[in-house]
């Protein structure tokens, strides 16, 4: 294995006119580590990429790999490479020609065998003459990796790869997406809006928001404890309820809210002041028909209401409950219950544990 | 699902049907136009080319099946036949080198310009060739700023511009400059961007990505461009009687003077016959040349 380099962007910025895209990121990248950077449109994150790529210049800040300043260098310079969004192979070669396009550029003669390999990583070897409109949007994707992969990058930039490719085939490149990381130990920077698709193949998410880094972590780690309001809704859902902090004995704080009292785990709240959204996943909730009230566990939060909306979604059924200050709070339930589900109009209570419950500055 | 949707099934084959007669419909008023214009005067040309001098009368000319009138056109006209071939194939270049940036500039760096950059292109056509081509009579002119300039550095062999061979290639280039833009912008315009990063990405300089990624993609443009210069240029004869000396007559003027003042229309027509061969033959070879990696 050869040796390869964090990734360092150190006080990024970049501008177009009076619109910041980025706005003073700072950030280390682990050298052979699947990085995912999701935001919804616009907010920066494939400007970072192109950044990255060499293929925008920052306004301010710099960009290394390692402790080489790469700021400066062309993108034809850097020893990066780039999966496009619409993958962007060259039309007139063939895709042999294709993948071993970087390759010939480098002066590299004997291309036959990386080539040979690389297509073989990918399952294409039997398409290498075929033109990148024969294939179909899946191949396409993977000659793409292979294009940029074969270059040995020391950092492989996917811009939304996966965006253009229907969602059963999508399910399938991203697990071949996480086996070709494992199998090369390249750092892989991924930029995608789908959550979902960021979560399912990173080791590390970074949640973006108006050219900045909201949280980042571990998938689960940021998904079970978001320290914003942004994160907490963008990253899966959330229920959120505002309220003001009561107390705090040791470890927990309590919350009132709409005369309703919860509690929360002191290392879980992310409020700085008295101002408090109170948070919940909707799997996190348990329903249960208001008669079984009393069937709730002591310690848990809980919140009476009717329900006004049951969807059923195959392996989970969705409820609205109506809250009794009339706000619509979202449980999924797994669909492993045997007999009657609840319907529209039935009185519930709905309770979560405690250690579920999460606290948000307002 | 057959079953499901039997209507369907009955009415799709009439709706073709229709569908295809309706095309050939459309095809009808451009069959006769070509037929009166194209396919009967052809003939008629084809028919003229080997007729031979009546016997009774001088000046007129009878029906027979003269093949010689080809022979005696082509060797007494072959040096305009040549010159032709080297005025259009410069002017085809210059228009090449003059267009490609223009076109490149107007397709990746125009934005919101590009439309008026477009309607710039094509505004000397709104004026009439001929006329156009009388002004750069005065440009090219003896006392012009032009041809003082060049000739204050000694670059002119014969110390002038208008009535030279470089007046001729001058005019040709610019009057067909247009139709050479307008395809290559067309080609240019359609190449995605991204390809182009593409090759930055991949470790190509600038001039290899556009060696590698642009220009390979733009080259229907610039078939498209170079025929669309070159074949109007080889026929061309208001340029070389506007521009240039008796010494730089192209073939169009031979076929002019051939028909208008000689009245030899044989001789007229045989010429026209070459020109029109030597033009498909070039270009058939051209085109077989730019359909391989030849030109690449």
């Amino acid at each position: 294995m050869r040796q390869v380099d964090d990734l360092r962007l150190d006080h990024l910025t970049k501008s177009f006119g009076e619109m910041t895209a980025v706005d003073d990121l700072s950030l280390t990248i682990p050298a052979g580590s699947f990085f995912a950077l999701v935001g919804a449109s616009g907010c920066g994150k494939t400007t970072t990429l192109r950044m990255v790529a060499g293929l925008e210049d920052p306004t301010s800040g710099r960009i290394l790999i390692g402790d080489r300043d790469i700021t400066g260098m062309r993108a034809y310079q850097r020893p990066v490479n780039t999966v496009f969004q619409s993958y962007a192979l060259f039309p007139h070669l063939d895709i042999y020609e294709n993948v071993a396009f970087g390759l010939r550029r480098r002066g590299i003669k004997d291309v036959k065998g990386p080539v040979e390999s690389m297509l073989d990583l990918v399952e294409l070897g039997p398409m290498a003459r075929r033109k990148p409109s024969q294939l179909s949007g899946g191949q396409q994707q993977r000659v793409a990796v292979a294009r940029a992969l074969i270059n040995e990058p020391e950092v492989l930039l996917l811009d939304e790869p996966l965006g253009a490719l229907d969602l059963k085939l999508r399910r399938q490149m991203q697990i071949e997406l996480k086996r070709i990381q494992t199998e090369v130990g390249t750092t892989f920077v991924h930029v995608t809006h789908d959550q979902e698709e960021a979560m399912t193949m990173a080791d590390t998410v970074a949640v973006m928001n108006a050219g900045r880094i909201e949280q980042m972590g571990y998938p689960a780690e940021v998904y079970e404890l978001p320290r914003t309001l942004f994160v907490a809704n963008f990253l899966g859902q959330s229920n959120i309820i505002s309220g003001a902090v009561a107390g705090s004995d040791g470890s927990m704080v309590t919350v009132s809210a709409h005369g309703a009292a919860f509690r929360l785990p002191g290392d879980r709240n992310s409020a700085s002041g008295a101002a408090i959204l109170v948070g919940v996943r909707p799997e996190k909730v348990t329903l249960l028909d208001a008669v079984d009230s009393a069937r709730v566990p002591a310690p848990h939060n809980r919140v009476d209401g009717t329900v006004t909306d049951v969807s059923y979604t195959g392996v989970s059924t969705q409820y609205l409950v109506r809250t009794p200050w009339g706000q619509e709070l979202t449980v999924f339930e797994q669909n492993d219950i045997v007999g009657d589900r609840a319907a529209v109009g039935d009185p519930v209570v709905m309770h979560w544990a405690v250690e579920h419950t999460f606290g948000l500055e307002p | 699902m057959a079953a499901v949707l039997p209507s369907g099934g009955v009415s799709a084959t009439p709706v073709a049907q229709r569908r295809s007669r309706t095309g050939y419909f459309l095809l009808l008023p451009g069959m006769a136009w070509l037929g009166i214009f194209f396919a009967i005067p052809f003939i008629t040309l084809f028919v003229t080319s080997l007729q031979a001098p009546s016997p009774d009368a001088a000046g007129q000319f009878v029906p027979a099946f003269q093949v010689s009138n080809y022979a005696e056109a082509f060797l007494n006209y072959w040096p305009q036949f040549v010159r032709s071939l080297v005025y259009a194939g410069l002017a085809t270049i210059f228009a090449l080198l003059i267009g490609y940036p223009l076109a490149y500039f107007i397709a990746f760096r125009g934005g919101k310009w590009r439309g008026l950059l477009l309607v710039l292109v094509v505004a000397p056509t709104f004026a009439s060739f001929l006329l156009r081509t009388y002004a750069w009579q005065t440009i090219l002119s003896d006392n012009s700023p032009i041809t003082q300039f060049l000739n204050f550095l000694h670059l002119l062999p014969d110390e002038r511009i208008l009535n030279t061979g470089i007046a001729v290639v001058a005019g040709l280039t610019y009057n067909f400059l247009p139709f050479m833009i307008l395809p290559l912008y067309a080609a240019l315009e359609k190449i995605d961007p991204r390809l182009i990063e593409a090759g930055s990405d991949l470790y190509a300089s600038p001039v290899t990505t556009f060696r590698k990624v642009t220009w390979p993609l733009s080259l229907p443009g610039v078939v498209a461009g170079t025929l669309l210069t070159f074949i109007p240029a080889m026929g061309d004869y208001i340029n070389a009687q506007l521009l240039g000396s008796t010494g730089d007559r192209m073939i169009g003027n031979a076929i002019q003077v051939n028909f208008i003042q000689f009245r030899d229309y044989p001789i007229a027509s045989a010429l026209s016959f070459i020109l029109m061969a030597a033009i498909l033959v070039l270009v058939f070879s051209y085109i077989r040349r730019a359909g391989t990696e030849d030109l690449v």
